[in-house]
């Protein structure tokens, strides 16, 4: 935008040419905008501020608080600056220049506050609120109000998460608009009319909306408020760090507010090109976890007479630790020389599994800490599931590409702006819901048109105005294809086609695509024969980063290929050690196998969930099979339980640290809790405790803080050699169910089971409803009935949920992965793409049900 | 205006045939030219009836009196859209009483005239969005609208071969809000009838954000007796800016209320001259030209011509021509009150001003009708309308502020009364000094003592 001075934002962006600026003048000062400004936001550009309610410069115009009048020469009534456009000549006199505009602000400031019950001494928003700041600024001192104000009853929850005081609210409807708009979840409405207009819900239908906490930030007065905030604290007397979510991929900005090491809120901050000023309700009420009072504080030894773990001082904990691995080291060396049938044939006995949360900087100290200091590449962050192919994938098309690495890749901003979008093996509402907001934004402004390789149409897909191409598990790669050589297809498949053809067209593929064989090597073939550019979201916060850390097997920090003896070399001298071990390192599943197999005698583990792993059953088995666990943990975990040797690490809202979002944006953040403001004792990251345990096993891991990891990381720059080779693998026919199976499929949902939301149970009341899905001939087939309780079985268990029957390809069961029990993968034994069995549920007499919990309990604690 | 007998100045168009036994059948409005309007108009290439309409200089009746013809020229053409008229029958204003009468005793008159619009704007679906409390008048309109149907008039074919024409009769759930024209579509949609921000108009993105012609029942009425009898005819009555006839409706104390159709310009003393004048032994206090939320005015305008021109020099506006009349026994804060009540119930709740001042308002008047105002309480009220008046989302909110200002500006001295003592030794005793009874239609009749005295009670 340009203001007459020409002095232009930094933002660098092109200047429009001059045909598409209109001049005016508000208030004496001259200003050139785009055409299509609206006089408010012309104003501000002047340093002039209007005040207002309704107006929010990423919602439509409402023009409903009347709060912006301003006079505009040559109009009979002075107009409300938030809904006029700028034109070419306009004169505007704000309430700075003219006694009109002023007067009408000061009295529509009066009549705001004729039914708001003043109740600021006692309301969360008081002393951040723009109705009590701008009745400072354009309000009389005193009301000439003594009539009678209505009342309301209060508050009414309108969601388990959000509370409603009507007395409050101004009726800007900022809340209704942003659920509109924004979120698509029109949920909450204006109701009744006149001075008794309020915001409400249906009956029997509460604001679950995965967005509910952005109306809570947007009110302009205290009228939503939170129920797990409500009078907790004052804006006042907190402390605000800026942050960045640690709960997807996508790294959204955050405001982390905390009093006395305590976090009380966390609120979307602004980021334009990220998230706007947007924030999901898992980022924004999911950080209680932190809290909890079984945080672990101290290290814990297990005493090997109690078998019980005991805390003890970090020097005899690390020593403890040092000794078991070194012992895990020494059995291996010595198995190898006895040559014992089931001996560690390329590592050196120990594995590393690091989990998908870590921070950048976290995730390398775990590579090199696993290279340098155990002499192994049996080191990968996933905890999910992964193959081969992924890996290849990853160091091929994704390792060393992006925003902040080597300029290159897709942004939200390139996504928004894509005329069409194919999703596979992606769920963005649940899965990246910042990527959701974008995707429906582009649809709103655009008619951007999104295609998902899905079993049905999600509510997320629906609301983005997208089209199912229904794909059964492991038909994917087929479907993929088929866009790519553009035949075989039904009439909207064609559609899919011809859109991802178009200039600038998007191909997103998730984490889960990695269990269908054969698909991400189609999807690099379908982005080249349709010119689509690809993209890779993971799900979890740190899988990006550990990508590019190096916390795989066979690729080291910065994409390099551990298996190119000259990208060994290069790291081997920034690590400042002689060589890197040259053996095929074990990727997650081969790591617990080699562990349960005996072949592995040691493990360090990081933040992982033993019901994450793809086989659960067997992960258990590890876990109890090796000689020594070394877990790194925040609080008691199925690792924990079976650890020799516990040692505490901070919350990300602890430390400093890196994320790397999907579009390999650095999102570095500083701790928002400093160690001198926290009351609990404070514990080290990861990347600190693996260089003190490194120096326990006298290796110099040199990663004694985050600047010393960036600093590291810096020297070590990028890979300009050879890169991995593209992934080449071949589908396999998809599964046939036989008879009385179905495939199973899954997701997670955004709001379920996982650990970083424990401890927040308001946020755990907003949870969709857990359920089975399968279509209506299948249903049929299995004598299944809508609403009513269906079983789904497999080789380990069953989980039981009331059944929606859906559009969707037959013989597919679907299901919410991590909503019940111990998640799917642990109760049934099966994974997304195997077969399992579905039925009715058996009459309740039968047996407790392990595991399997009743859905109409879904608010069920984790 | 000559002084001959007064009734000569009517012209009943619309009403013409009223008082016809089933005024409201096809038959009867065959028998007084009926549909032939129509048929002039089908001949004629769409836009030449536009022009026809704008040239004759037909404004819309429902109190904004913009011109019908322009309205109609507004809808793009060739734009592959839907285009769609909209009849505004949400008649609620307070004292405006027209459509309903019209729709209720000459329903066809108002179908035929949607024809000739539908014509001209090259609409196939047409609405008349109802009043929903005025069950006999739906009842009419649906009968009506089934004789058109099955003479031919609407469904297939009905502009032409290949050109059908469905008429879509709604009922609204009573609200006033919906008369507001964009209000009006969001009811019509199924949404909750709240104003929408214009740009973009109704012309542009008006019902299912199709190009949309929203005209008040009166205006499309007036349409088929315009083409059937020609500009000419019609420009004979009324003055150059606001030709034709039109229905002034008078009521309050009168001798005689009703329906009197006579052309623009007619002055209220001739209308009062034609119905027997204010009721015997009173005299006119202050009167609406169009409804409640035009300003008042009061005796010294009975010869402002009732046209647009005329009563908006008058510092007033024309509105629905629902002059309603009020004598010497009526307090005016009283009326205003009523008034006040009316709109603070009424107000959608979209906009601040409107919403909170009206709720503020009436507790004011109320208050200084009980003899608990003080005397800042009237700047008070000049102030709140001020703010309303101008500021609000739409017009509901200046029509709540009308009612205040002119009755500050001409019966200042009566609020004055309600908020000092009325004697002065005793201080307490405030509030109105009119005897509400006074007013009363059985006020001065034989036992006017007794229903005194039982009011009292």
């Amino acid at each position: 935008m340009t203001v007459t001075t020409d002095a232009k934002t930094s933002g660098g962006g092109e200047a429009p040419p001059p045909e598409d600026l209109v001049s005016l003048t508000i208030d004496g000062a001259e200003i050139s905008v785009p055409k299509g400004t609206l006089v408010i936001r012309a104003a501000e550009q002047l340093g002039i501020e209007i005040p207002r309610f309704c107006d929010h410069p990423l919602l439509d115009p409402a023009g409903a608080c009347r709060q912006c009048i301003v006079e505009v020469e040559g109009q009979r009534k002075p107009m409300a600056s938030c809904t006029i456009t700028c034109t070419e000549g306009m004169v505007v006199r704000t309430q700075l220049s003219s006694p009109v505009a002023e007067k009408a602000q000061r009295g529509v400031m009066e009549l705001l506050l004729i039914n708001h019950p003043l109740d600021c001494p006692v309301c969360d928003k008081g002393g951040e609120c723009p109705l009590q700041n701008q009745a400072m600024s354009t309000g009389s001192a005193d009301s000439r109000f003594d009539g009678k104000k209505r009342t309301f009853e209060k508050p009414v929850p309108i969601s388990e998460q959000v509370l409603l005081d009507r007395e409050r609210c101004v009726l800007c409807a900022r809340c209704t608009r942003f659920s509109n708009q924004i979120a698509g979840d029109p949920m909450i409405e204006l109701l009744e009319r006149g001075a008794l207009q309020q915001v409400g819900t249906g009956e029997g239908d509460p604001f679950e909306s995965y967005f509910s906490g952005n109306t809570i930030q947007i009110c302009p007065v205290g009228a939503l408020t939170s129920a797990a905030y409500r009078f907790r604290s004052r804006p006042f007397d907190l402390v605000s760090s800026p942050s960045v979510c640690e709960h997807c991929s996508v790294g959204c900005a955050t405001r982390t507010d905390h009093r006395r090491g305590k976090v009380m809120r966390r609120m979307a901050a602004e980021d334009p090109e990220v998230n706007e000023e947007w924030l999901c309700d898992k980022g924004r009420f999911g950080f209680r976890y932190a809290q909890r009072p079984n945080r672990l504080t101290t290290p814990l030894v297990r005493d090997p007479e109690t078998g019980e773990l005991t805390e003890t001082s970090w020097p005899e904990a690390l020593a403890a630790a040092a000794a078991g691995l070194t012992a895990a080291r020494e059995r291996t060396v010595r198995d190898r020389e006895a040559d014992v049938r089931t001996v560690d044939a390329t590592g050196t006995g120990v594995g590393v599994l690091a989990g998908g949360r870590v921070t950048y900087e976290d995730a390398y100290a775990y590579g090199k800490f696993a290279r340098v200091a155990l002499r192994t590449n049996d080191v990968d962050f996933r905890a999910r599931t992964h193959t081969a192919e992924e890996a290849e994938f990853l160091a091929a098309h994704v390792a060393g590409r992006g925003l902040d690495l080597d300029g290159t890749g897709l942004s939200h901003t390139a996504v928004e702006r894509a005329p069409a979008v194919l999703l596979a093996g992606f769920e963005s509402e649940e899965e990246a819901p910042g990527v959701f907001l974008r995707l429906r934004k582009a649809h709103r402004k655009h008619g951007q048109r999104t295609f998902a390789l899905a079993t049905h149409a999600t509510r997320g897909l629906e609301k983005a105005g997208g089209t199912l191409l229904p794909a059964a598990p492991g038909t994917e790669t087929e479907w993929l294809d088929a866009l790519s050589g553009g035949v075989g297809l039904d009439e909207r498949g064609a559609e899919a086609a011809e859109a991802l053809r178009a200039e600038g067209s998007v191909l997103i593929v998730g984490e889960r695509i990695a269990a269908v064989p054969g698909a991400l090597t189609a999807a690099v073939r379908t982005a080249a024969a349709t010119g689509a550019r690809l993209a890779w979201i993971p799900r979890r916060a740190g899988e990006r980063g550990a990508v590019e850390a190096g916390a795989l097997p066979d690729l080291l920090p910065g994409a390099r290929p551990a298996g190119d003896p000259g990208a060994r070399e290069q790291v081997a001298y920034a690590w400042r050690v002689a060589d890197l071990p040259s053996g095929q390192g074990r990727d997650t599943g081969a790591i617990i196998e080699a562990a349960a197999a005996g072949e592995l005698h040691a493990l360090v583990v990081g933040g992982v969930e033993v019901a994450d792993l793809p086989d659960p059953a067997r992960a258990t088995e590890a876990l109890e099979a090796v000689d020594f666990l070394v877990s790194l943990e925040q609080r008691p975990s199925e690792v924990t339980d079976r650890a020799d040797v516990v040692l505490p690490v901070s919350a990300v809202v602890e430390k400093s640290g890196t994320f790397l979002n999907w579009e390999g944006r650095a999102r570095m953040f500083e701790a928002a809790l400093k160690p001198d403001q926290m009351t609990r004792r404070h514990v080290q990251p990861d990347g600190r405790v693996l260089h003190m345990l490194a120096d326990a096993l006298d290796v110099s891991l040199a990663l004694p803080d985050v600047r010393a990891t960036r600093r590291e990381l810096d020297r070590l720059g990028g890979w300009d050699g050879s890169r991995a080779a593209a992934p080449r693998h071949r589908t396999r026919s998809a599964p046939q169910p036989g008879s009385g199976q179905v495939v199973l499929a899954g997701h997670r949902m955004l709001l379920d089971q996982g650990r970083l939301q424990d401890g927040d149970e308001a946020l755990a009341g907003t949870r969709h409803a857990a359920l089975i899905r399968v279509s209506a001939p299948t249903a049929e087939a299995f004598g299944l009935v809508d609403g009513a309780e269906a079983r789904v079985t497999g080789p380990a268990g069953f989980v039981q949920l009331p059944l929606c029957v859906t559009s969707m390809p037959d013989h597919v069961v679907w299901l919410p992965l991590n909503s019940t029990g111990g998640g799917a993968n642990r109760d049934l034994g099966a994974l997304p793409g195997q077969l399992v069995q579905v039925g009715p549920a058996p009459a309740p007499a039968a047996a407790p049900v392990p595991g399997a919990t009743d859905a109409s309990a879904k608010k069920v604690e984790a | 205006m000559t002084t001959e007998s007064p009734e000569k100045l009517l012209t009943p168009v619309l009403s013409e045939f009223w008082d016809q036994p089933e005024s409201w059948t096809l038959e009867t409005y065959r028998r007084h030219h009926g549909y032939e309007g129509l048929r002039k108009a089908l001949e004629m290439p769409p836009d030449d009836v536009i022009a026809y309409v704008k040239d004759a200089g037909l404004r819309g009746r429902g109190g904004a009196g913009f011109p019908a013809g322009m309205k109609w020229q507004f809808i793009p053409q060739g734009d592959d859209k839907p285009h769609y008229l909209v009849v505004n029958a949400d008649e609620s204003e307070p004292g405006t009483c027209k459509d309903i009468p019209l729709l209720f005793a000459n329903p066809h008159s108002l179908i035929e005239g949607m024809v000739i619009a539908c014509h001209a704007i090259r609409s196939n679906h047409a609405f008349i969005y109802l009043r929903g409390e005025v069950v006999p008048v739906l009842r009419r309109l649906h009968l009506a609208v089934r004789e058109a149907y099955e003479a031919g008039y609407l469904g297939k074919d009905a502009l032409g071969p290949g050109k059908n024409l469905e008429l879509t009769v709604h009922a609204g759930a009573g609200a006033y809000i919906c008369g507001e024209e964009t209000a009006l579509l969001d009811s019509l949609e199924g949404r909750r009838g709240q104003p929408r921000l214009r740009p973009p108009f109704p012309a542009v993105a008006g019902l299912y954000a199709c190009p949309t012609v929203v005209n008040n029942v009166e205006t499309i009425a007036s349409v088929p007796t315009l083409i059937r009898e020609g500009q000419d005819w019609f420009r004979g009555m009324g003055s150059e800016k606001s030709p034709g006839f039109t229905l002034y409706s008078l009521s309050g104390h009168v001798a005689r209320p009703g329906q009197y159709e006579a052309p623009l310009g007619v002055t209220l003393r001739q209308l009062l001259d034609m119905s027997g004048g204010m009721r015997p032994g009173h005299q006119l206090k202050f009167w609406t030209p169009g409804g409640s939320s035009t300003p008042m005015l009061t005796d010294e305008h009975l010869d402002v011509p009732l046209d647009y021109e005329g009563v908006g020099e008058a510092g007033s506006m024309l509105g629905t021509k629902a002059l309603q009349c009020f004598d010497e026994t009526t307090c005016v804060v009283r009326a205003v009150t009523r008034w006040t009540e009316f709109y603070a119930h009424e107000s959608c709740g979209k906009c601040t001003p409107c919403r909170e001042g009206t709720y503020w308002l009436v507790q004011l008047l109320r208050d200084i009708e009980a003899g608990r105002g003080v005397p800042g309480d009237l700047d008070k009220l000049d102030s709140i309308a001020d703010t309303i008046n101008g500021k609000s989302f739409c017009a509901l909110g200046d029509g709540a502020a009308a009612p205040i200002f002119s009755s500050l500006k001409y019966f200042r001295e009566e609020y004055e009364q309600h908020v000092a003592p009325r004697s002065p030794g005793d201080a307490t005793a405030r509030g109105c000094p009119f005897d509400p009874a006074a007013t009363t239609a059985w006020a001065d009749g034989p036992h006017a003592k007794t229903a005194h005295q039982e009011v009292k009670a």
